[in-house]
């Protein structure tokens, strides 16, 4: 290598440096990757939320593409994406919605569901936060969609709007439908 | 006189005992044992929510969860290795505090140790350079008698 090149090392060090510096800035520090993608869904019995006398099993949550939603009435994110989640289940023939009640209070969110209408096909109430423990959640939202055959193939951490669905969720229902 | 003020301070020290309790959970244990490992964990453990705080440091709903988690699962008899095991399944190699040795955190450990080595190669380099360098030139005849004149301005008392 001629000194005229070593010359240049510095700079194409300084340049790698910017554009792996530039990188993390564009990174949200706090997505946290899923431990759970590609795992199966966890099993569980839980109280369904608008009929006490029944539970929803995870055995029933079989054989189709599954959108799993965990939310609460005291989360604001959730009662904002509540609308959309309203919306898309309408669209949405081939996913089936499910509402996983975390740590709520069961009264508040059957009132909320009934005056804004029930987006889920299926409503489980995990009181003690026990499931969600399982699912791997940190806070309310978080959404999970499963495939045909029960395993978990994307998480999603925070509320579902119109950009979300279209840039993420849209290509992997794509994907596994 | 003293009672007046040693009414308040007894109401400020009331408040602050009540205050340590709040934040403190009062746990039982069958052992000391059992709880200098719940302790251990929790300090080891992350909280998932925060980017930059243990279980034992969050306030957190979900540390408050993982934390009363850990504390059933060693009254149930489970081991450190069971314990992390089961909150490495659920929240990855995140819930640690001390990023675990694999392939994806081998840059995390060795890198700056390679750059160190890189900053003393090179710092090597340049100082054996320059002890190769010839000293400044000579001067020529014309400049050390200039250098010799400004050093005898200088010896003699400034004018």
């Amino acid at each position: 290598m001629s000194n005229r090149t070593k010359l240049f090392i510095p700079a194409a060090f300084f340049i790698t440096m910017l554009g792996l510096l530039f990188y993390g800035l564009g990174r949200d520090p706090s997505h946290v990757p899923s431990a759970l993608v590609n795992r199966p869904l966890p099993e569980f019995s839980k109280p369904a939320l608008l009929d006490e006398m029944s539970t929803v099993d995870s055995s029933e949550l079989k054989g189709g593409i599954f959108l799993v939603n965990v939310w609460a009435t005291w989360c604001p994110t959730c009662v904002a994406e509540h609308a959309y989640l309203l919306e898309m289940s309408q669209h949405e023939k081939n996913v089936t919605f499910v509402g996983v009640n975390y740590k709520d209070d069961v009264g508040a969110a059957r009132d909320f569901l009934t005056q804004r209408g029930n987006p889920f096909k299926y409503n489980l109430v995990d009181a003690d936060g026990r499931l969600g423990i399982d699912l791997g959640v940190a806070a309310a939202p978080e959404t999970f969609l499963v495939d045909a055959t029960g395993t978990i193939r994307y998480r999603h951490v925070g509320a579902i709007d119109n950009r979300v669905w279209a840039q993420t969720i849209e290509p992997i229902l794509a994907q596994i439908q | 006189m003293k009672r007046a003020i040693l009414l308040p301070l007894a109401l400020c020290l009331w408040l602050c005992a009540m205050a340590a309790n709040a934040a403190i959970e009062e746990l039982d244990f069958d052992s000391p044992e059992q709880e200098a490992r719940y302790h251990f964990l929790i300090d080891e453990m992350r909280c998932p929510m925060c980017l930059n705080a243990n279980l034992s440091g969050s306030d957190a709903p979900i540390a408050a969860d993982l934390r009363a988690e850990i504390h059933s699962q060693i009254l149930e008899g489970k081991s450190n290795a069971e314990i992390i095991a089961f909150m490495k399944a659920r929240y990855g190699d995140f819930i640690l505090y001390r990023p675990p040795l694999n392939p994806a955190t081998t840059l995390l450990w060795f890198g700056p140790l390679v750059l160190l080595a890189l900053g003393l190669f090179v710092a090597r380099r340049l100082l054996r350079q320059q002890r190769f360098q010839p000293a400044a030139p000579d001067l020529s005849l014309e400049e050390q008698a200039r250098l010799q004149s400004l050093l005898n301005d200088e010896d003699s008392p400034a004018s």
